[in-house]
Parts: structure tokens; C-alpha cells; sequence
């Protein structure tokens, strides 16, 4: 029953020229034909490949299996098991390198789309039956958690199941992280981002929103306020800036500041009352996902030409390769090897930007080439809009405001890596707040892991009292 | 939620309110600002924090009505509750007790210029103010700060009531008899650079409060990017007060318009939703 083709089954897509004027998903889903069928691509290996490259080890040939033989709530049970978000990792988790890059079927064609398969299973659940797992028997004993990214939630989640009682801290007037603010609507749909959410509020979870820890309250007052364990999942939202003239020039954005406003607040509605600024031709600088969401966001919103400027190659380029393709096809255009050394202005707006060609050196200590300038190479290209998306790092409101919290020098905090353990006492962290910026997968994997350990540390804590 | 206990006009532009919001009154400081979304899919303002009441878990905010946000909240009344409220957000003023201060607050600057005022009164500095306007009408809080300042000096465009000026008139004036020891200047940027511009001559310590456009408040978008002393400080977290004489105000204030074309045609293009007129009209 094997399925011999070398390649996946296509997603049906959106029309390019379509979608690059609207916000609805890209991707439509596999249809249940189409899932069957690329389920029989499985070899259904015995020593999995695929899983191992799964940062949350979800049984993937299981899965994949009770998705050939149709039945799709089964399957779902095994993915849960896991992983407790499948809808929002089955469409963003980096897969080709993970669980796709290991899977055996790649060596000669394409790899199973594991993702897509997911992704299919996960949807197929929350259209069937939006309940959370009620919670279980109520223990005593109260949990903190900062921040309602992926790691925020998956903590508490995991605590509020074994009936823990949980209070997340928001800092925004919208949970969800950069699921919601950070990534659009087009390639995560808001709305499974709710049902996720609300399926925690069943669960017991309870949201305080608007409540920035270190300004709001301090860690310490949260163990004054009666919780015995806090878990900080409050991420990397600190956007950098490349420090070169002109950076101030209105119609400069970071990609946080453009993504914020088009995704939290709206504004590619005209109806909001938060504006944007899209000039007719836009430059963003940078290669990650971050830059391919800000680069497909700024077309969507009407700019004309769109370009991203990268400084290493296309093999370097960090984003998942799905959205290099996609945004491709929509007419995004690529100048790699390129990088800014000045962005102009005329009257305080920005008027163009002036780059240098980039050559790849050979590896460094680290194994990656890194980029020399060409001198002689440089040129002016006009654009009226200037996106910055090199990267961001841990906001440093929590870490300045608690005492006896270890920090690395760029603002990650020192954990124990079996559990996410801070030097703080009672205190645990994960997610981009440790890493610095990473992936959704990852941080989820953080929150878990804290979880169990935080559900030990409290079992300890009542017994000895 | 963030219930509105008291409301008052206090001119034809300007109104002040009293709101619950607990985390916020239990922590803030002077010279601390919140963050208020009035509706469900709203535009996130910030507002200083005007004085608190840590016992009634309230915070007074003073606004001016400027455009489609702070019209909008003036349609709320008394028992309505606003939809967010977010803080307390940026450092709080460094206060300590100086022998001579003088506040300067222009329009509606005279709000946050209050707690910060206040709070030195108290800790035994000699305080004094100029408060400025366009006409009589749009000087605010001048019996607030009688209460604890040693002189209130008021300076009005059209000569309406105290001095026929500008702050930097009155400010010019005042420094002919006395010695501060340092400025306290908050109101549209062009006066605080004005103000700045003198005051660095005479060697007066001064500072200013920045209120760039805002997102978050805290440190997340960048938004609120100001070049203070040739490096880019983000005003909600690093801010908002800051060494005027560092500033980089020509910057600010071409920063500040970015989207006045935008927000103007919104304001046109959603008229029945603004103000008290309006509502009676749809
Ligand atoms: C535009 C964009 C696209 C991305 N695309 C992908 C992708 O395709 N695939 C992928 O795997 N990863 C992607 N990532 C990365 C991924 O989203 C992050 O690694 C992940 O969200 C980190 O999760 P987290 O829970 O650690 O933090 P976050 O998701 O950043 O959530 C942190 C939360 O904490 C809150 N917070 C911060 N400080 C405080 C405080 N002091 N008090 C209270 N609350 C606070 C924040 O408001 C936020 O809600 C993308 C990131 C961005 C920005
Ligand atoms: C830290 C901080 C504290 C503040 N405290 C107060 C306060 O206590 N009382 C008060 O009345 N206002 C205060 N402001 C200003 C207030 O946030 C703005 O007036 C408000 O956001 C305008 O919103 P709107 O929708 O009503 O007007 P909009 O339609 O957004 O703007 C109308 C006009 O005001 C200009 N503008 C836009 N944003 C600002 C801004 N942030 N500051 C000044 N002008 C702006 C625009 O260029 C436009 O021309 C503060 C701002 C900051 C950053
Ligand atoms: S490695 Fe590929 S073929 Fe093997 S079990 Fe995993 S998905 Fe199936
Ligand atoms: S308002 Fe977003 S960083 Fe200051």
C-alpha cells in the first residue's frame, strides 16, 4: 500500500496574485484524500528518524500511521500527547530542518510532509470538537506565569491538567505572544490561536492582562501574592536596530513595531484607529521569517515593490523555506549578499537606501562563512519604506526587577537546562527569554519541560510543610 | 474592569478623570505613564499618570481632546470602564530635594508636571511655576499647584489672564531675581525646546518629558525612538523624562507627525463616532 512518489502532495495554495492582496491563510489543507495518500508515503520506520529530529519527540510514524487507516481522532491523541499546539506547529515549525530534514524518505525525493500532516490532523480535531480536557481535581497550590507566548502557554497548560491553579501575566491587552502581534494572519490563522487560548481558560487558567512583571509587579510581590513557583516565558521582544545614519528617518520601522500594528491592531483594516505608513517601494533588511512576515505584510498592504536585502546568501537564508518560496511567488524580490550602510532622507522621511555587495569569506570558528563587503560596490536604491528585521533580544524589564535573577550579558536567563531552573529560587524560565529569539517548537519544549519540573518542585514543597 | 469614579471638564479641550486600575495606583511613581485602549479594538494612547490613590486603587489621568483616541474617551462617563489600562510604564522621575525648582508646564503639559511637582514640595523643595496657554480658559490646575507651590506665575498668549506671553516669557522674567537650581519643563515640544534653549544658556538644569508616538510602552516595537545625547533611547522604557539639553527636539517633532495625514483622515472619515456631538447625531 506503499505510496511510491517521490514527492508530497501538493497544498492546495491561494493564487499568488491573489493572495498578496488579502490576509486570509495561504495554505488551504490537505484534503482528507490527499492526507491518506501522503500518509502511505511512511515507511513507518522502526528506529524513526524523523522523531529524533523532533524537538518534542512526537511519535510521528504512529500518527502517521492511524492517518492512513483514516482515523484521524486517534491520530490526534498521539500527536496531543506531545505536543499540545499541532494546529499552530503544523504550520510554522521550521520542519525542513527537523523532523522532514531526518526523515529517510529524503534521501531519494522528498521527505513525508510531516507538517502538512499535522497540520491536517490538528484542524480536523478543533473543527470537530472545541472542548479543552476539563480540569482535573483542583490542588491548593497556585502557579505564575509570565507571558503568554508558546512557552507561557504550554507551561500552564501542562500545570493546569494536573490541576495546579494557574494565573498567566500579560503584559499586552491580547495574549498569545507572537502568535498573535508577531506572526500574520495569513500564515496563522487568529482564530486557532483563540481556540487554543480558550481551551486553557476551560482548563481553569485565568489571564491577567495588561500586568508588565517588573513595572506592573515584581517577581518577588507574585510569591507575596500567594503563588509558590513562577515560570517567566516573556521572550525576545527587544527589536535591534543595525546603528547605521539615517535609522530614525520617519517611514523607518522595526519589523515588530509594522507587524504590531498590522497584526494586533489591525490596521490593515481601515476601520482601526491604529495607522501604518507603506510607501510605494520598501526595503526589508534581514532573512528570517521575521523579514519574509514583514516583507508579504508590506505588499498585502499595497506597497508596490518590495525587496529584501540579506547579507549573506539564498542557502544561508535563516526563514523557513516554505515562506522564501511563498514570498517569492508573490513578488517579494531578494538582493542578497547585500547590506545597508546608510538609509537617505529628504525633509525627515526616507527617500533611499544606499548598500554595499557582500562577498562569503571562508567559515569562521563557528563554521559559517561570514560576509566582506565589496569596496567599490556601493549604490543607491530609492525606497520611501525601511523595515529592520536583524533579529531581537530579552526585554530586560523582568531581569532588572528581580533580584538574584542570573542574566547572560545579551540579556538571556541562565537556566538549568534539565529544568529550566533560574538562580532565583522557585523560579523557572524558558522560551526566547532563555535563547534569545528562536522558534515556537522550542519554546513550547521549554515550557513543558518547566512544567514537570515545577509540578516536582511543588509535590517537595508540600510534603515538607 | 478599569471603571471610570469621576470625571470633570476642565476647559473646553481638556478633562480629567479618575479610574480604577489597581495594579497600576499600588506602584506608580511620578513621572510614570499608562497605556489605555478606551474600545475593544482601540488605539493604544499613553497618558501620564496625574496622581493616585493607592488606597482607592485609582489613578487620575488628564487629556486633551486631540484627535479620534482622546475624543473617544471623552464619550465615556462616569461607571463606564474603559477597556485596557496598562502600567505603570517608563522610569520614574528622579526626584530629590533641591533647594530651588521651578515647573514650567505649557497646555495640558501642566498634568504630568503636577505629581512631579508635588512630590518635591513635599520632600522640602521650594517650588515654583509657570503655567502657560493660549487664553485664560486653557490654564489648568493653577489653585492644584497653589496648593503647595511658593509662586504660580501665568502666562497667556492673548493676555487673558496673568502675563501677555509665552512661558519662555515668564520664564525669562523670573530668572532675573531668582537662582533655580533646576527647570522642570513639560508641554508641546516646541516650548520644551524653547525652554531649553534658555536654560542651557543660563547653566539651569532642565528637564523635559518626551511623548513620541507609542505602541507597547514597553520596549517591544521601538516606536517611540528618541536621540537624546547622540544615542537612540526608546522613551517608554528609557524615558519618558529625560536631560533636555541632550534632546534632539527637531527630530521628535518630525517623528511626532508621522501619521498627522493618517489620523486626520481617519478623524473625517469616522466623525459619528466621535465626541458628544457626534453621538447624538448617529
Ligand atoms: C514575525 C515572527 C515570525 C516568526 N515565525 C516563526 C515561524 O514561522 N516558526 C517558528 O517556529 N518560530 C517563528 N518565530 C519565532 C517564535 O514566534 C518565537 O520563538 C516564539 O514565539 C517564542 O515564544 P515565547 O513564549 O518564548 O515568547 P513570545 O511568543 O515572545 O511571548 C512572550 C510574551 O510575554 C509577554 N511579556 C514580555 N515581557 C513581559 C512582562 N514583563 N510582563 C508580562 N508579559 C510580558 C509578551 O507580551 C508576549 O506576549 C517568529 C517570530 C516572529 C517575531
Ligand atoms: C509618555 C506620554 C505621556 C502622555 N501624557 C499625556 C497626558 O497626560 N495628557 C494628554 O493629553 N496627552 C498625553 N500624551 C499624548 C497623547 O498620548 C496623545 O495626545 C494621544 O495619543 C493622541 O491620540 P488621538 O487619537 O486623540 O489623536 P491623534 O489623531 O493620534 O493625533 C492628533 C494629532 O496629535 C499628534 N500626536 C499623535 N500622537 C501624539 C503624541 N503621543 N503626543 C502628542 N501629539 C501626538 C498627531 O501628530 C496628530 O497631529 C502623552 C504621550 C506620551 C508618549
Ligand atoms: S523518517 Fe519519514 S518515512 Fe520514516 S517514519 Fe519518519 S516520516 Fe515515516
Ligand atoms: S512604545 Fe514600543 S518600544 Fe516604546
Amino acid at each position: 500500500m506503499l505510496n511510491p512518489a517521490l514527492v508530497k502532495e501538493r497544498m492546495p495554495e491561494q493564487d499568488p496574485e491573489l493572495r498578496n492582496k488579502n490576509f486570509s491563510e495561504v495554505a488551504l489543507g490537505y484534503t482528507p484524500r490527499q492526507a491518506a495518500a501522503e500518509a502511505k508515503r511512511c515507511l513507518n520506520c522502526k528506529n524513526a528518524k524523523c522523531v529524533a529530529g523532533c524537538p518534542v519527540n512526537v511519535p510521528i510514524p504512529q500518527f502517521i500511521e492511524q492517518v492512513a487507516a483514516g482515523d484521524f481522532s486517534a491520530a490526534y491523541r498521539i500527536i496531543a500527547e506531545q505536543n499540545a499546539l499541532p494546529a499552530i506547529c503544523g504550520r510554522v515549525c521550521p520542519q525542513e530542518s527537523q523532523c522532514e530534514g531526518a526523515c529517510v524518505r529524503g534521501l531519494k525525493g522528498e521527505p513525508v510532509a510531516i507538517g502538512a500532516l499535522e497540520r491536517f490532523v490538528a484542524d480536523q480535531f478543533l473543527e470537530g470538537s472545541p472542548a479543552g480536557n476539563p480540569a482535573p481535581e483542583r490542588k491548593a497550590q497556585k502557579v505564575a506565569v509570565v507571558g503568554s507566548g508558546p512557552a507561557g502557554l504550554t507551561c500552564a497548560g501542562e500545570l493546569a491538567r494536573q490541576g495546579y491553579g494557574v494565573t498567566i501575566f500579560e503584559a499586552l491587552h491580547q495574549p498569545g505572544g507572537v502568535l498573535m502581534y508577531g506572526i500574520p494572519e495569513f500564515r496563522l490563522p487568529k482564530a486557532l490561536v483563540q481556540k487554543e487560548l480558550d481551551k486553557l481558560r476551560l482548563m481553569g487558567v485565568t489571564f491577567q492582562l495588561n500586568v508588565i512583571a517588573g513595572k506592573s509587579i515584581t517577581i518577588d510581590e507574585l510569591f507575596e501574592q500567594g503563588f509558590q513557583a513562577v515560570f517567566i516565558g516573556s521572550g525576545a521582544g527587544l527589536p535591534k536596530f543595525m546603528g547605521i545614519p539615517g535609522e530614525n528617518l520617519n517611514g523607518v520601522y522595526s519589523a515588530n513595531e509594522f507587524l504590531t500594528r498590522s497584526n494586533l491592531m489591525k490596521s490593515y483594516d481601515p476601520a482601526s484607529p491604529t495607522p501604518i505608513f507603506v510607501g510605494e517601494k520598501v526595503a526589508v533588511v534581514g532573512g528570517g521569517n521575521v523579514a519574509m512576515d514583514a516583507a508579504r505584510t508590506a505588499k498585502r498592504l499595497g506597497a508596490a515593490e518590495v525587496s529584501i536585502i540579506y547579507r549573506r546568501g539564498e542557502a544561508e537564508l535563516p526563514a523557513r523555506k516554505a515562506e522564501i518560496h511563498h514570498a517569492r511567488e508573490e513578488g517579494i524580490r531578494f538582493q542578497l549578499l547585500t547590506n545597508p550602510l546608510r538609509i537617505l532622507g529628504e525633509n525627515g522621511w526616507v527617500t533611499g537606501i544606499e548598500c554595499v555587495a557582500m562577498e562569503l569569506g571562508p567559515p569562521d570558528s563557528s563554521g559559517r562563512r561570514s560576509p566582506v563587503p565589496q569596496a567599490g560596490s556601493e549604490q543607491v536604491t530609492k525606497v520611501d519604506t525601511v523595515i529592520v528585521a536583524i533579529g531581537q533580544s530579552p526585554n530586560p524589564l523582568i531581569s532588572q526587577s528581580a533580584q538574584g535573577l542570573a542574566v547572560q550579558r545579551w540579556g538571556g536567563i541562565v537556566v538549568n537546562k534539565e529544568t529550566m531552573a533560574t538562580s532565583k529560587h522557585g523560579v523557572y524560565a524558558g522560551g526566547d527569554a532563555v535563547t534569545g529569539a528562536a522558534t515556537v517548537i522550542s519554546a513550547m519544549g521549554a515550557g513543558k519541560k518547566a512544567a514537570k519540573a515545577i509540578a516536582e518542585y511543588l509535590a517537595l514543597a508540600e510534603s515538607v510543610s | 474592569m478599569y471603571k471610570i469614579v469621576k470625571q470633570q471638564r476642565l476647559n473646553s479641550a481638556v478633562v480629567s478623570i479618575e479610574v480604577e486600575a489597581p495594579y497600576v495606583a499600588r506602584k506608580c511613581e511620578p513621572g510614570q505613564f499608562v497605556i489605555v485602549r478606551v474600545d475593544p479594538d482601540g488605539e493604544r494612547i499613553p497618558l501620564t499618570i496625574a496622581d493616585f490613590d493607592r488606597a482607592g486603587n485609582t489613578i487620575t489621568l488628564i487629556y486633551q481632546e486631540l484627535g479620534y483616541s482622546t475624543k473617544r474617551l471623552s464619550t465615556k462617563a462616569v461607571g463606564d470602564e474603559l477597556q485596557d489600562v496598562a502600567g505603570p510604564l517608563g522610569q520614574a522621575a528622579e526626584l530629590r530635594k533641591t533647594a530651588k525648582v521651578l515647573g514650567i508646564g505649557g497646555g495640558v503639559g501642566a498634568a504630568p508636571l503636577y505629581p512631579q511637582l508635588k512630590k518635591l514640595a513635599d520632600l522640602g523643595s521650594q517650588v515654583d511655576v509657570i503655567l502657560g496657554g493660549r487664553s485664560a480658559e486653557l490654564v489648568i490646575l493653577a489653585n492644584e499647584f497653589r496648593a503647595f507651590a511658593r509662586q504660580v506665575t501665568i502666562a497667556t498668549d492673548d493676555g487673558s489672564l496673568g502675563l501677555k506671553g509665552t512661558v519662555v516669557d515668564a520664564l525669562l522674567r523670573k530668572v532675573r531675581d531668582e537662582n533655580y537650581n533646576r527647570v522642570i519643563a513639560i508641554g508641546p515640544l516646541p516650548m520644551m525646546r524653547a525652554v531649553v534653549e534658555h536654560t542651557k544658556r543660563l547653566e539651569i538644569p532642565t528637564m523635559v518629558s518626551l511623548n513620541p508616538i507609542m505602541i507597547d510602552g514597553t520596549g517591544m516595537c521601538g516606536g517611540c525612538r528618541v536621540t537624546v545625547g547622540g544615542a537612540t533611547k526608546f522613551a517608554c522604557v528609557d524615558g519618558p523624562d529625560f536631560d533636555g539639553f541632550q534632546v534632539n527636539f527637531d527630530e521628535c517633532i518630525r517623528r511626532q507627525l508621522m501619521y498627522r495625514q493618517q489620523e486626520r483622515r481617519f478623524e473625517q472619515e469616522h466623525p459619528c463616532r466621535i465626541g458628544w456631538e457626534g453621538t447624538k447625531s448617529c
